[in-house]
């Protein structure tokens, strides 16, 4: 079973100094007041957060549902937006796996796998060990994971308060909260180039095209800074 | 809960989790110390630079109303800020709440 001291341990990281909660909580504010005034109620809100769990996900569904787009379109459109967790659950998984540990775990884990919870994860996994990392990812998870659906709620109520300055203003803050954690993480020059690059070719590839540009971007940036990092290596043995 | 909305919720959900789920089947190979899990790894952080960078510069939803000059300089500002503070995450990020609001009036 789940060790609760690695768990707990996990579950505590949202509540440092510079955690993730402030910005994902915001965030989904923005997201339950989005899905009020398309016309969800608060059952359907809830349970969008819950098992989505994924803001450019929710965000494409919202609006393939304003448009009266069809389920196949949905499904789609999902998919390419969220293709991105692919790499992020191979940089990440190989970090926990570990025999000792049932497979279910894994699986089942793979939900909480989202931007705030990738970078906590990437951040802490040192300082614990193997075959408990499982458990203490777990935690993490938990703890964004039940953000988001609190803040789903309150934004869900609070939508006919909330006016569009404020609106723009939650909408901001993930961009800017990922942004600073993004170059916080600069720290090799393989993870600064990737950075660096999937910034520049993102927004380049969208005028190629809109559905692939983050994938191809991401695709194409990581694959340079790959190499340009192992020729660094090599010259500096 | 009215059909159309509950199976594109499911749809959604389905949409996201094969990512997640296959790159766990995935990950059962890969070794932590292999150029592969390297190379997933300048993918993953390139990816989000990507997703970020066009959430900013092509955004979907209430942030494409404000203009590219508010959303810039509130991208400037929040970094400068995070510089200043010595790489604190959450003084930028409340800040640019305000900022985004305030910018938004006036650009």
């Amino acid at each position: 079973m789940i060790k609760k001291e690695f768990f707990l341990k996990g579950y505590k990281s949202i509540l440092k100094a510079d955690s993730p909660a402030i910005a994902l909580g915001c965030c989904f504010i923005a997201i339950g007041a989005l899905l009020k005034n398309i016309g969800f109620n608060i059952n359907e809100s809830v349970f969008s957060t819950m098992i989505i769990y994924a803001l450019p996900g929710s965000l494409v569904m919202a609006e393939s549902i304003l448009v009266g787009a069809s389920l196949l379109s949905i499904f789609i459109s999902v998919w390419f937006v969220n293709v991105r967790l692919y790499p992020m659950a191979v940089s990440l998984f190989p970090l926990m796996m570990d025999e000792g540990q049932p497979k279910w775990k894994y699986y089942l884990s793979c939900h909480f796998i989202a931007v705030s919870a990738w970078l906590i994860m990437k951040s802490n996994y040192e300082q614990i060990e193997k075959k408990d990392r499982v458990d203490f990812w777990i935690g993490i998870g938990t703890a964004t994971w039940s953000v988001s659906i609190a803040a789903t709620i309150l934004g869900f109520y609070l939508a006919d308060y909330l006016n569009k300055d404020m609106l723009m203003g939650l909408a901001i803050l993930n961009p800017i909260y990922f942004t600073c954690m993004m170059v916080g993480s600069m720290k090799s020059i393989k993870i600064s180039l990737s950075i660096i690059l999937g910034a520049i070719l993102g927004p380049i590839f969208y005028f190629i095209s809109p559905e692939w540009s983050i994938l191809l971007g991401g695709l194409v940036a990581g694959t340079i800074s790959y190499l340009i990092g192992k020729k660094e290596k090599i010259n500096v043995n | 809960m009215s059909i159309n909305i509950f199976l594109s919720i499911i749809v959604t959900s389905l949409a996201t989790y094969s990512s997640r789920f296959l790159g766990v089947v995935s990950s059962v190979k890969v070794k932590e110390t292999s150029k592969i899990f390297s190379w997933f790894n300048c993918i993953a952080y390139a990816t989000l630079a990507a997703l970020i960078a066009r959430t900013i510069i092509f955004p979907a939803g209430i942030l494409s109303e404000a203009s590219y000059l508010s959303r810039f300089l509130v991208v400037f500002f929040s970094l400068s800020i995070f510089f200043l503070t010595k790489k604190n995450f959450v003084y930028p990020t409340i800040l640019s709440a305000f900022m985004m609001a305030i910018t938004n009036n006036f650009l």
